[in-house]
């Protein structure tokens, strides 16, 4: 690891001595085995120990690290519940860790407007089960909803299985409460839609902590849909089951979900969870209708009406919540399941336009089958959005390093077919790097423009999402020698 | 020095083979254009501004020119970049519900495109003629926003030149896409003041195979906002839940359901059951849906247009203060999400109006929203603030100053001076 230069350390120690005046004893954390516990996020193959963490409990603490951060050019990085899938919360050795775990309550829920204000680490699920009295839920739903926080969803524009019909994360959130890289505090947006001004709220939402820190969060509530159905379907192969997802699209029928996994994947799944998916099927489809009954029931036996037509070997469907759920526990237990049939694991995260799907499942088997690799397919087929699961041994030498070509040649293949190298899992370190491949160094160049808007010294998680800082106040494409940030030692080049 | 208009005139012809003098018509808000261009490309445009960086021209992006009065006049205009000659739509990937389109196509030519595989752009076009990039840089929205969103919500790609030159691109052409910045959200609503929009991609909705209409009307204020707020918080999933509240007389909520047949007559019956005590008309759609309350009453001079947010549960505390203000407000839009739009009769008195818009404000703010002056006559937009209180102003001028730091795009139409 670099050694902190003299100035970051008395600077690392004058953020210290702000937390400490301003924060709760037991809410600094400098003992060096207790940094160590907050190391990495949900990717963890990637670990750095912070050089410290806070845990605030109001905005104006967050303001106050902040201010000192900014005070001292020292770097920061916002953390929910470490649940994040890229990297995007993975500390910074000489920085500030921000954990908002003690900011989880909940401070209203309005449903005749619709709203409900939190805190952002709130889980969540608890957004869904407060509002549940009132018939009203919270549509994004990762599958780490259980444990995931709202601030984390807003920073990384969390999607989910519904995503399909409900969008995602930032078609939810009306105004964050945002501490700004300089520890200033705004409101974007409001309880009503359209706050005039720039749509900043629009580009912090997904902007995986690199603008600020989100301290509270006004997001809508979904009236309950008045019936649910969900329907199982087995299919010999891939293709089938990816021919009857377009089938379904092009009959203009929106499902809540459409879920598919193949045949490896269903095998884990089963192993784990025993949730009884049709034996020896190809491919397995999740279809969830919602909304008004009377059209459920229509799109309902639409939808087995085109699965049959497909060659559909089974076809089950359930409507009470236990059923459902049951259902649900295959398809959302998958990522662990496949523990049970391989010691490791790479999970990707490309998108490929929907009607590319039999080709680019062909071409990952061609991969697989090439190298010798094994990958077990999960994903949201509605959306295009693919979760290959990269099988490997790390005992075996060289393992690992074949199983990251496969996982890198499958976000080719994504941007090939014009997809996108991430739809909801986020940038974060891990695919900066690859960020290259989707951009040119002009988009990067402007998207960076807003980064230096916000966070002209690059404080905010610097080292995510972009592979090169861009230095701000000056003009793109006439810099010389090493970035100033990197001579300091807040910034990375990945 | 300053260089001659020939000089200019030259530059820009060898970045765009259409370029003129500007001609009577060619104003932004009554500020006379001295050039219009009318690029192709991106790569004109591209050219065009890299042109008119080297004069330093101040340049106002032109869709179809049909909201060139919203907003604030500009400070001043050198240079019209007329996208009418970027009018194709690109590519139309029915089966990934996906269309790309040049920004100077119609809204209108967009659906018409899409129709055929059954698919439209669930924009509900307000203005009549409008641009795509005109409707992205006013953010413009219609009874339709209640279910699937407005503009921000189904824009998932971007083309944009800065006013450098410099062509860039975000988002892409899959609906789930979270690599990078978000700028399809920023630009939009920006009203040309970030960078020229020239390409747009949408993601699409399949058409419903029936809809229906439900109105009722009353000047019960109170029965209004309850029937409205029946609907909004029920499980029929209305595609808009409308007010119209003309400035005296009775008011009408208006529900648009989409879906099957057999669902939409199931879901009808069920909408129709919560409207207890009202005559309920059924079938077609009430005369005044989707329309701005402006429209329609043009006598050649403009009505003060607009646009007043509030939260939802507040709808009628906002009908009770439209009908207690000194002028007179006719106001019409989505109850279902807070957003509707007012009209107040051209020829009113400046004063008056701009001390009606500070009382709405007032009114709108204590119920988490704002009131916007879209439009006004010459007069009112004298003495009326356009724009209001603008939290997070500072951010956004730095944000302004990062992609225009000369101030040259559409200076002065936008919030704070922007």
């Amino acid at each position: 690891m670099r050694r902190m230069t003299d100035l970051q350390r008395r600077g690392l120690g004058e953020v210290t001595a702000t937390a400490r005046a301003v924060l709760a004893p037991d809410a600094v954390i400098t003992d060096p085995a207790r940094l160590a516990t907050y190391d990495c996020d949900g990717l963890t193959h990637y670990r750095v120990t912070p050089g410290l963490v806070v845990l605030p409990e109001t905005t104006e603490q967050v303001a106050a690290v902040v201010a000192a951060c900014a005070a001292h050019r020292v770097p920061f990085v916002a953390r929910g519940s470490g649940t994040g899938l890229s990297g995007g919360a993975l500390p910074h050795a000489d920085g500030v860790l921000i954990a908002l775990s003690r900011m989880r309550r909940v401070m209203q829920i309005r449903p005749d407007d619709q709203r409900a204000v939190v805190q952002p680490g709130v889980i969540n699920l608890q957004v869904t089960r407060d509002a549940a009295p009132h018939g009203y839920y919270f549509a994004p739903d990762p599958s780490s909803q259980q444990i995931c926080s709202v601030g984390g969803n807003v920073a990384e524009n969390s999607g989910g299985a519904h995503c399909l019909k409900y969008g995602f994360t930032t078609n939810h959130v009306l105004a964050v409460d945002l501490v700004t890289p300089a520890g200033d505090v705004v409101t974007l947006g409001g309880d009503a839609p359209d706050a005039p001004g720039y749509d900043l709220l629009g580009a912090v939402v997904g902007s995986e902590g690199t603008l600020g820190v989100a301290t509270s969060v006004t997001v809508r509530l979904v009236r309950a849909p008045e019936r649910v159905v969900t329907v199982l379907v087995g299919f010999a192969s891939t293709d089938d089951a990816g021919a009857a997802t377009s089938s379904i699209i092009a009959a203009g029928i929106l499902p809540a979900a459409i879920e598919l996994m193949d045949s490896l994947a269903v095998e884990a799944a089963e192993a784990a969870t025993s949730c009884h998916y049709p034996a020896g099927a190809g491919a397995v489809l999740v279809v969830e209708l919602d909304g008004p009954s009377a059209e459920v029931e229509f799109e309902h036996a639409e939808v087995e009406r085109l699965c049959r037509a497909h060659r559909a070997s089974e076809i089950r469907a359930a409507s009470d919540p236990v059923e459902r759920a049951l259902i649900w526990k295959g398809r959302k237990s998958a990522f662990a399941a496949v523990g049970r049939i391989s010691p490791d694991y790479l999970v990707q995260d490309g998108v490929i336009p929907r009607t590319s799907l039999p080709r680019v499942l062909r071409t990952i088997a061609e991969l697989s089958a090439a190298s010798g690799v094994r990958v077990a397919n999960v994903f949201h087929a509605g959306d295009g959005n693919l979760h290959p699961l990269v099988l490997f041994d790390d005992d075996i030498p060289g393992a690992a390093g074949a199983a990251a070509t496969v996982s890198g040649a499958i976000l080719d293949i994504c941007l090939a077919e014009g997809g996108s190298i991430t739809g909801e899992h986020g940038v974060g370190v891990d695919k900066a790097a690859y960020m290259p491949r989707m951009f040119t160094p002009d988009d990067l160049d402007t998207m960076q423009m807003v980064r230096c808007a916000f966070d002209p010294f690059g404080i905010s998680n610097p080292g995510k999402v972009f592979p090169t800082p861009r230095l701000c106040g000056e003009a793109p494409g006439h810099r010389k020698g090493a970035h100033p940030l990197q001579d300091a030692g807040l910034a990375e080049v990945f | 020095m300053p260089t001659s208009v020939s000089t200019v005139l030259d530059d820009l012809a060898g970045a765009c083979p259409r370029v003129m003098a500007a001609e009577p018509g060619d104003h932004v808000d009554g500020v006379p254009a001295r050039f219009v261009a009318y690029p192709t490309s991106n790569s004109e445009v591209s050219a065009v501004l890299t042109v008119a960086t080297s004069h330093d021209l101040r340049v106002v992006t032109r869709g179809r020119g049909t909201k060139s009065t919203w907003g604030r006049p500009p400070h001043g205009v050198d240079l019209i970049v007329d996208l009418s000659a970027m009018d194709r739509v690109l590519d139309h990937a029915a089966g990934d519900l996906v269309v790309v389109v040049q920004a100077g196509t119609a809204l209108t030519d967009v659906q018409r495109s899409v129709a055929s595989a059954r698919q439209r752009l669930a924009v509900d076009g307000g203005v009549a003629g409008a641009s795509i990039g005109g409707t992205i840089a006013t953010a413009t929205s219609g009874p339709r926003r209640a279910v699937v969103g407005t503009v921000r919500d189904l824009l998932i790609g971007v083309s944009l030149v800065r006013v450098d030159g410099t062509v860039a691109k975000a988002g892409g052409r899959v609906v789930k896409n979270v690599a990078g910045y978000d700028l399809c959200k920023l630009v939009t609503g920006s009203y040309g003041t970030l960078a020229v929009i020239t390409e747009a991609i949408f993601r699409l909705h399949p058409m419903a195979t029936d809809a229906r209409y439900l109105t009722v009307t009353t000047d019960d204020r109170t029965a209004l906002a309850a029937a409205a707020h029946s609907v909004i918080g029920s499980q029929v999933v209305a595609s808009g839940v409308e007010i119209d509240w003309p400035a005296d007389g009775p008011g009408a909520v208006g529900v648009l359901l989409e879906g099957t047949v057999a669902g939409v007559e199931n879901r009808t019956a069920a909408t129709a059951a919560m409207m207890t005590g009202f005559a309920v008309k059924t079938l077609l759609a009430p005369d005044w849906w989707g329309a701005y309350p402006w429209a329609g009453a043009d006598d050649g001079h403009r009505a003060t247009a607009l646009k007043v947010t509030f939260r939802i549960g507040a709808l009628g505390e906002v009908l009770r203060a439209a009908r207690a203000l000194e002028v007179p407000l006719h106001l019409r839009g989505s109850a279902a999400v807070g957003v509707v739009y007012g009209a107040i009769p051209s020829g009113t008195d400046p004063q008056a109006v701009a001390r009606a818009v500070q009382r709405l404000r007032e009114v709108a703010a204590s119920n988490g929203g704002s009131v916007v002056v879209l439009d006004a006559a010459a007069e009112v937009k004298a003495v009326v603030d356009s724009w209001g209180p603008i939290p997070a102003l500072d951010l956004m001028r730095r944000v302004k100053a990062q992609f225009d730091p000369t101030g040259r795009l559409a200076p002065g139409r936008f919030v704070g001076g922007i």
